[in-house]
């Protein structure tokens, strides 16, 4: 059927709406059926089970009454709190200094996004070996220029705990930092031409400028990243495995160090003891996350 | 003019060498271990006296206890990865398609919840989904990791992409509608060729986020055969004295794929995923 014919059968046949209405509504329903199953079989049910197992009134007293729980739950927030909070400095002083019109710095952008395309793993364990205090390549130079022996970093709570932050501020420095230069980009360079006209210091340029156009951008990501870093595993269990005594697990180890042990219900009420926390955030941001271009 | 220059460049000179010294040192310590043998590596140099190639070839013919399934497991993540990524772009595209462009009463209901699980974080999903897998009786088959990694992939493949497909001009389907294209001749002769680059970066995404993943491979397989690289590296922590050296070069080669894909597609990625991925 060529283009004329059809649109000529269009125009002569009244309900012309219902010839197409119905395919558009019949494949639209069927084009959502993979992810309704998806998020039925592997969303609602695995939530609906776990807030079943989560009814236990025993295994909250249980939860509360474990000194590891208090320990994690402190250490989450301030993992929270330190971590996010100087990721977003170092990404924003980064992201400036990214901006420069230098080919090597563009150069160092490409190494800078490696921890980001690694997969995390490798490098952890990496980490954790440099740290060894008695083979670490840490300790041995200390040693070597200082004769001092080392402090044996991940048997030391604190200095442990520090490192887990580290591991995850170098994992997620790059992907922040991108997102802000992508911020960054979208000021228009006419502002800081004029400013430098006026005369104006860095630093004028700076809160004048760019901080205004930032704001709700790095605000915006700064929950997103709450969120996230609330949920990483991988940089506290790969360097530390909680350890040492447990004393550097945070919410998102201490739900599978129960299970490891035998206690999964446990581990299920700790994470719905965190999720008056996390629902607010989460809910802020699906509000933001959805709002089309046409509403904003 | 030209001293402001060199001025300028003396100071960012200052900031990136503690840049690359930063992102630099886990790397290239993973490297130097990965060529040390086995007094080198207790030694702790920069440079690793006789540097050998020895971990390599005892990693590639499964010369050790920890790698006696070396190529096996780096099959399976293969696997488990390409799987993930078919089939999230199989949902998501199809999702994105029928919220975005057809409209379907609910989509925008189903994407709020999709959402709503992206932003929940995964390590608390997990013990949920372990539990789940198991009343499913699929514990221990790559098919339970490769079902929850779609889970946990496709809701921010499904916003991306409906991103990208609400930019495209609603004129393009009232076109192909008067035209007298079917829905699915518009999917097909309209919507993936113009969606093909954000369907690049979300595959990429999916197939990444698979091969990356420690956490739940480690809780949903335990059978030496099943298992994906990622958690045959953890196994390696459970001795005292374990093998860094060649533990080091196992990573190496379980970093190299990702970081291909992720070098050769670095536009498509940096644009289709940043872009969407936080809005202002």
């Amino acid at each position: 059927m060529t283009a004329a014919t059809a649109s000529f059968d269009m125009a002569n046949r009244t309900p012309a709406r219902r010839w197409f209405d119905d395919p558009m509504k019949l494949w639209g329903i069927l084009m959502l059926i993979p992810y309704a199953l998806v998020f039925l079989v592997l969303v609602t049910y695995p939530v609906a089970y776990g807030l079943y197992l989560g009814l236990k009134p025993q295994s909250y007293v249980e939860l509360f009454r474990d000194p590891a729980f208090a320990v994690a739950a402190w250490n989450t927030v301030l993992f929270l709190v330190i971590a996010v909070n100087l990721k977003f400095l170092m990404a924003l002083a980064l992201s400036g200094f990214f901006m420069a019109q230098r080919g090597w710095v563009k150069a160092i952008l490409v190494i800078f996004l490696l921890p980001w395309a690694m997969p995390s793993i490798p490098t952890i364990l990496s980490v954790r070996f440099l740290l060894n205090p008695e083979w670490g390549l840490v300790n041995a130079q200390l040693f070597k220029w200082f004769q001092i022996d080392g402090p044996n970093w991940l048997n030391d709570p604190q200095i442990a705990f520090g490192a887990a932050i580290f591991m995850h501020i170098w994992k997620s420095l790059p992907f922040w930092t991108l997102i802000l230069i992508t911020g960054r980009m979208a000021i228009s360079k006419d502002l800081y031409e004029a400013a430098d006209v006026d005369g104006a210091s860095r630093w004028q340029q700076f809160r004048f400028i760019t901080w205004p156009s930032l704001a709700a951008l790095y605000v915006t990501s700064t929950i997103l990243s709450i969120i996230w870093t609330l949920g990483d595993f991988n940089s506290v269990y790969l360097l530390t495995g909680g350890g040492p005594g447990d004393r550097t697990h945070v919410l998102a180890t201490l739900g599978i160090r129960y299970l490891r042990i035998d206690k999964l219900d446990l581990g299920i009420a700790a994470i719905i003891t965190a999720m008056p926390f996390v629902l607010p955030l989460v809910f802020v941001m699906v509000k933001r996350l959805s709002r089309g271009p046409q509403d904003d | 003019m030209n001293s402001r220059r060199i001025r300028e460049d003396v100071r960012l000179f200052l900031v990136a060498i503690p840049v690359l010294l930063w992102t630099l040192i886990p790397i290239y310590h993973l490297f130097i271990l990965s060529i040390s043998n086995e007094k080198a590596m207790l030694a702790g140099k920069f440079w690793p006296d006789e540097p050998t190639l020895q971990n390599y070839r005892i990693v590639l013919n499964q010369q050790h206890y920890y790698l006696n399934n070396f190529w096996l497991q780096l099959f399976n993540s293969f696997l488990v990865a390409a799987a993930v990524g078919v089939i999230t772009l199989f949902v998501a595209t199809l999702a994105a398609f029928s919220i975005s462009r057809l409209r379907t009463p609910g989509g925008r209901t189903i994407m709020n919840l999709a959402l709503a699980t992206y932003l929940i974080p995964a390590a608390f999903l997990a013990v949920p989904m372990y539990k789940a897998m198991g009343s499913y009786g699929m514990l221990n088959s790559k098919w339970a990791l490769i079902l929850a990694m779609v889970a946990l992939a496709s809701p921010y493949a499904i916003w991306v992409l409906k991103q990208a497909s609400d930019k495209l001009p609603a004129e393009l389907d009232e076109a192909a509608v008067i035209d007298g294209a079917s829905p699915l001749q518009i999917f097909r002769l309209v919507y993936l060729p113009l969606m093909a680059p954000s369907m690049v970066a979300i595959g990429v995404y999916a197939l990444l986020l698979a091969w990356n993943e420690y956490l739940y491979a480690f809780l949903l397989l335990s059978n030496e055969k099943q298992l994906t690289l990622a958690v045959a590296l953890g196994q390696f922590l459970g001795a005292d004295d374990s093998p860094w050296n060649i533990l080091m070069a196992t990573g190496m080669i379980y970093a190299l794929p990702p970081m291909v894909i992720y070098y050769t597609f670095r536009k498509y990625m940096v644009s289709g995923l940043t872009a969407g991925a936080v809005k202002s």
